[in-house]
């Protein structure tokens, strides 16, 4: 399958908010996947089904599985809507019509999409889509997620809730072994009115074309299937309204991988975009560390460098302020010492102007 | 109180231990039935609600609520802001605790846990978001694992080998964003595969954007409130440098969460805008809706913001216990309540008692082993010879 392929980069999706999906962003180049051209399909008339339950008999039957609590001619349970389940891959249901007169039946199983949800979601591809036409699961693989359930827009595979080690996700195989063989899928070779044709999807759809062509009265202008999720290898023909048959008419026609190739396709971007964007900012963390760090480093050196000025300005200031009071201590000593010799030599003049006065004087230095 | 302390020889049965013994006797019996009767016996999931509590708690409560990890990571180390250095290690410790039992939980939810690692080495589903899912959560787990490893060796003194991986921090971290961010959205975009089963108002394309959003500040509000639990009960584990910083760190993330808040507000009106669901918000899904982002985003983010304006630290951590609820009442809301809002009442789901005990059972399981390793490795403290 080439869903991989669909996964197409979608810059729009990715660059813009991470994960536009491609339908609501519109630009997002997803290929369409028309469907393996030659695949079996099946055109299920429900204006021809009477609610027999023959076909959930053969579909029991050639399944192999396990007896349900009620025969399969005891029509009582169709009082009751019911879904696929483990044990039933198909199933009937009774609708009324508003009036509540006539009645509708509608048989539901797998509807083997041509671009399936359930196959999109598998994260071990147990689930495959092949060209016959059939979505097969692979048991050996599956790890029992369930997300196959969540994702399938029909609300078909069921699962194994009461095995403990071993649950399986169990849904109608488009009988896939009998036709490969030749033969018609069981529920198709059991049901008595032909409201179920089985052929290649192209021819189905040319043949429920043409009965509501011939019959425009008797239908609704639509086969469900044709476009629903991106279209189905099970066709539908009804006379009401297909909600009234309980079928859902707000699907669309995105099939299930478009919802999530944006998503997808961020992925790439963000691992791409996300190293480089965070290196970037550690980076620039790293730089704005390192410049403030450099500033501190500046700021001290210029500190250390104004103190070391400082204290070499105060020290200039002091040796200059020493030498100039030593100057003037000089000074002084000198001026007191002239003015001594000064006064000596007045007072020895006076007493003995001789200069006995100068003699002692003399002594004394 | 300050629960176990006890002395070696003479266990002494506290109600702690009392409540959680209890809890680890009943999460036995509830496995036991699991892996012998099937989901069957102990759930109420069915085939209309295949994914329930497990995969909307465990898993994706679980996995936003661990966001704190690589929130605080990048924060200290790609950010460069030093003052969250000591969030780290705990935010670290509960993102490896909380991814560890996320995949924990998911052993019981899967069927055949022992093909868990089939996505990544047998079979790759490339197609599927979940398997971008399992791959980067496997590999976050790792990072996770390396990321969280320094604390350990240094508790068991293992310098050489702490050393070595202190080295790859930095790369780490980086890996530990690009996971998160991959993940953590791929866990909102798991659900754009079913438009027709999510409510209108919960269904957008940018749900991928939303989870990644509201991850980042749901994990900021999850480790102030684990660091207000921190205070509480681990207290005489912190140092002085733990528990003068840790107020910061609070703080810090307070005013974040709250910006982000107020964009994640507006990016879901975006998104309502955008797909034109506003009918909607007339009906009771509406009111709904609104409680959600009014009562558990809005109201948070304007707490948060009035409690960093008044540095009340009280209002804080309610403002953090407010959005760690609005966290999970959002993914309870797109897997379990607005999931499946189309199917009548009696096919909708209620998880079982035993899916309950299951939840609880693990989160004792990590609150155990977080207490486990807060009071023996140097997680809330430096460890002298590293320091
Ligand atoms: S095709 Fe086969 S498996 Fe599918 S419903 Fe019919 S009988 Fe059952
Ligand atoms: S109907 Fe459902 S189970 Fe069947 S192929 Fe489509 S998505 Fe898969
Ligand atoms: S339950 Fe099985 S088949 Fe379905 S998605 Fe999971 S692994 Fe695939």
């Amino acid at each position: 399958m080439s869903i991989s392929r669909r996964n197409f980069l979608s810059w729009m999706g990715a660059g813009g908010a991470c994960a536009l999906s491609a339908t609501r962003s519109g630009a997002s180049p997803v290929q369409e996947f028309p469907g393996y051209a030659e695949s079996y399909a099946v055109l299920h008339d429900s204006t021809k089904c009477i609610g027999c339950r023959s076909c959930e008999q053969a579909c029991n039957q050639v399944n192999a599985l396990p007896k349900p609590e009620k025969p399969f001619d005891d029509l009582s349970v169709l009082a009751e809507k019911r879904r696929t389940s483990a044990g039933a891959y198909t199933v009937v249901n009774r609708f009324f019509d508003a009036s509540g007169q006539t009645v509708r039946y509608v048989k539901t199983q797998c509807n083997h999409c041509l671009e399936p949800a359930c196959v999109s979601a598998c994260f071990v591809k147990a689930l495959q889509k092949d060209p016959s036409g059939a979505v097969r699961y692979d048991a050996s693989l599956c790890v029992g997620c369930r997300y196959c359930m969540i994702a399938c827009p029909f609300e078909i595979p069921a699962y194994e809730y009461d095995e403990p080690l071993t649950p399986r996700v169990m849904k109608c195989t488009l009988c896939r072994p009998r036709i490969i063989e030749g033969k018609l899928p069981g529920c198709v070779q059991g049901c008595p009115t032909r409201a179920l044709s089985f052929g290649k999807r192209q021819e189905l759809i040319a043949k429920a074309r043409q009965r509501i062509w011939e019959h425009p009265d008797h239908y609704q202008d639509h086969i469900y299937g044709e476009q629903e999720m991106g279209g189905t290898n099970w066709l539908y023909l009804s006379a009401v309204p297909f909600s009234r048959i309980g079928m859902r008419e707000d699907l669309g026609t995105t099939s299930a991988p478009e919802l999530t190739s944006g998503a997808l396709a961020a992925v790439p971007m963000v691992a791409g975009l996300w190293p480089v964007l965070l290196a970037g900012l550690y980076a620039i963390s790293r730089r704005k560390d390192a410049l403030a760090r450099s500033e501190q480093k500046n700021a001290v050196a210029e500190t250390v460098n104004r103190a070391q000025e400082e204290t070499e300005a105060k020290l200039a200031a002091l040796r200059e302020k020493m030498t100039r009071e030593k100057e003037a201590a000089i000074s002084y000593e000198v001026k007191k010492a002239l003015d001594e010799a000064a006064k000596q030599a007045e007072a020895g003049e006076e007493a003995e102007p001789d200069g006995s006065g100068t003699k002692s004087s003399k002594e004394d230095t | 109180m300050a629960g176990g302390h006890f002395s070696r020889g003479t266990f002494q049965w506290r109600p702690f231990h009392v409540i959680v013994g209890l809890i680890f006797l009943a999460g036995l019996i509830v496995t036991v039935l699991r892996f012998t009767g099937g989901l069957g016996t102990v759930t109420n999931l069915d085939d209309n609600n295949p994914w329930g509590l497990w995969i909307g708690f465990d898993l994706l409560c679980g996995v936003a609520l661990a966001a704190g990890g690589y929130v605080t990571s990048a924060a200290c180390y790609i950010f460069g802001l030093k003052r969250y250095h000591t969030a780290v290690r705990p935010a670290i410790l509960t993102a490896f605790l909380g991814y560890a039992l996320v995949v924990l939980a998911l052993h019981y939810d899967v069927g055949r846990f022992w093909r868990l690692p089939y996505p990544i080495f047998v079979s790759q589903g490339t197609t599927s978001v979940l398997f971008e899912v399992g791959l980067c959560v496997f590999l976050y787990l790792t990072v996770l694992f390396l990321e969280f490893s320094p604390a350990a060796l240094e508790w068991l003194g293992w310098k050489k080998v702490r050393a070595l991986v202190v080295k790859l921090t930095l790369v780490l971290t980086i890996f530990g964003v690009i996971l998160s961010t991959l993940h953590q959205s791929s866990l909102g975009a798991l659900y754009l595969i079913a438009p027709s089963k999510l409510h209108p108002l919960w269904y957008s394309g940018y749900l991928p954007v939303y989870f990644f959003v509201s991850s980042i500040f749901a994990g900021m509000s999850m480790v102030i409130f684990e660091s207000s639990l921190s205070h509480r009960f681990l207290h005489r584990k912190m140092d002085e440098r733990h528990i003068r910083e840790s107020h910061d760190v609070a703080f810090g993330f307070g005013k974040a969460a709250s910006f982000l808040m107020i964009s994640y507000l507006g990016i879901k009106l975006v998104g309502l805008a955008m797909d034109n669901t506003w009918q909607y918000l007339a009906s009771s899904w509406g009111g709904w809706f609104l409680l959600e982002l009014i009562g558990f985003v809005a109201l948070p983010a304007f707490l948060f913001a009035v409690a960093v304006r008044d540095r009340n630290l009280k209002l804080l951590r309610f403002s953090a216990v407010l959005s760690v609820l609005g966290l999970i009442l959002n993914r309870f809301n797109i897997s379990l309540i607005a999931f499946n809002w189309h199917l009548p009442a009696a096919e909708r789901y209620f998880p079982s008692w035993m899916e309950i005990v299951l939840s609880i059972f693990i989160v004792t399981l990590g609150v155990a082993a977080y207490r486990f390793a807060c009071i023996r490795m140097p997680i809330l403290y430096d460890h002298p010879d590293y320091s």
